[in-house]
């Protein structure tokens, strides 16, 4: 074979695999992700002709996407905020949208820590040096920690202490290294590193920590989409979600 | 808004600079090195050295967060005993930037000072001259202009760089938060008029220092 044959054969076969059928891509909140994958192999257990191609990140960056243009089939965001945006910018069918799970807020801090933290104005205290918070602009569970932490009376004071990541699993990353002394995550990431990170106390939130889910206006396979959300939805789904530690909506 | 511009654009300056700074005598130390020495091993250091160039810098941030994390032996040690912290610091951002551009400044310097005909080296050190003279007052006039092409495009490398910087320096603003790191939170918290501000001034500052090294080279090739 010539060469050139060679490299005609390879880049057809490479335009050529994401035209089949039934590929769907799925936008999830980065707490998501491992419950999703799992979801989405179990999903595709059920339904041989489905593909589900997962994608995760803070919620605010999965918005921007497809604010952008990005081909996403399904929304799954860890706030309502993000999908109120979503939905005032017509990127979802109104419709189709349910939330489908419940998460708690927690500080954690690292397992080998002595640290405890009885309320949150004793993050002010020295021995609390570095915290990590998500970007409160673009990831749900920085905003929520924003909001307590405004409430509490000390956003302001614990400025120079905060670490701002990019999002929750970083933030757990960034606690599981000791690399900060508390940070602000979900109780379903914290229980996927026990051995790593110990949880200081729950963090109370105004307004609870649901996940909205809806199927996009401009995706391709919206019948194929309403299927993946009516599977999270289902026993099954849910099944799987509260194995990860998310409660019912 | 112009405020937070500025203060991102010093701060990216002052991260870029240093880091630049530290690869001046590094990298032209390093690069003359392997141009006038012959030692075993020399291809393999020089190999090993390249490499922060080809490397992702995920993988280099993961490597410089494994190896100055508090955890570890080596960042735990310059924590207590020198109560040095790295992470999440814009020293660490400049130890981030710095391993990335070594090898833009030290290829350069290294080439240039084989392209240094060493005839003029011995002849200034049978006039008298001792090394160090000879290596300020013969090899680096000779050599200056490759080194210099190098440098300029290392800094603009050292303000653009973005994934090992996140990784080891995070993004706090004034203290860590660069230029490129600013435009990815911009980006994605879907403030496109701050986006579009920070891309101009990015863009703006790397047309001039490329049209600088152009500027240089001309300059070369009209000398010889």
């Amino acid at each position: 074979m010539k060469p050139h044959k060679a490299v005609w054969i390879l880049l057809t076969a490479l335009t050529a695999l994401p035209a089949t059928a039934a590929d769907i891509t799925v936008s999830a909140a980065a707490s998501l992700s491992n419950a999703f994958k799992d979801i989405a192999q179990s999903y595709q257990q059920q339904y041989p002709d489905g593909r589900v191609r997962l994608n995760t990140a803070g919620s605010g960056t999965l918005l921007q996407q497809a604010v952008q243009g990005a081909p996403v089939d399904v929304l799954a965001f860890a706030d309502q905020e993000t999908m109120d945006k979503a939905a005032a910018k017509g990127l979802i069918h109104p419709q189709t949208r349910r939330n489908f799970a419940r998460n708690t807020l927690v500080a954690a801090t690292p397992a080998t820590s002595k640290l405890t933290l009885a309320q949150l104005t004793d993050l002010t205290k020295p021995q609390f040096e570095r915290i990590a918070v998500s970007n409160p602009n673009s990831v749900p569970a920085g905003s929520y920690a924003r909001a307590a932490l405004q409430k509490a009376g000390v956003w302001q004071a614990l400025q120079p202490k905060i670490i701002r990541t990019q999002h929750v699993r970083q933030t757990l990353d960034y606690i599981a290294r000791g690399e900060v002394d508390v940070g602000f995550v979900y109780r379903t990431d914290a229980a996927l590193m026990k051995n790593k990170v110990r949880i200081l106390r729950t963090v109370p939130t105004d307004k609870p920590v649901s996940y909205p889910i809806a199927v996009t206006r401009s995706g391709r396979q919206q019948a194929e989409a309403q299927r993946f959300v009516n599977y999270v939805l289902s026993p099954a789904g849910r099944a799987i979600l509260a194995r990860y530690g998310f409660k019912q909506p | 808004m112009t405020e937070a511009l500025s203060v991102t654009l010093l701060l990216s300056l002052k991260v870029a600079g240093t880091a630049t700074l530290l690869n001046i005598i590094l990298g032209t130390a390093t690069g003359f090195m392997l141009a006038r020495c012959r030692f075993p091993g020399r291809d393999l250091l020089d190999t090993l050295i390249t490499l922060p160039m080809v490397m992702p810098p995920t993988v280099l941030g993961y490597y410089l967060l494994v190896l100055l994390g508090r955890n570890s032996t080596f960042g735990g040690w310059l924590k207590d005993t020198l109560d040095i912290q790295l992470v999440f610091t814009w020293q660490g951002a400049v130890i981030a930037a710095a391993l990335v551009t070594f090898p833009l400044v030290f290829k350069p310097a290294r080439a240039a000072f084989e392209s240094v005909n060493p005839q003029l080296e011995q002849a200034a050190e049978v006039l008298g001259l001792r090394p160090w003279a000879v290596f300020f007052r013969v090899s680096l006039p000779m050599a200056w202009r490759g080194i210099l092409a190098g440098i300029l495009l290392a800094f603009a490398r050292a303000l653009g760089e973005f994934g090992a910087t996140l990784m080891i320096a995070g993004s706090i603003p004034g203290q860590t938060q660069t230029l490129s790191i600013a435009v990815y939170e911009a980006v994605q918290a879907g403030e496109d008029g701050l986006a579009n501000g920070l891309v101009l001034l990015i863009s703006a500052v790397c047309i001039v220092i490329l049209l600088a090294i152009s500027h240089l080279a001309r300059a070369r090739d009209g000398r010889s």
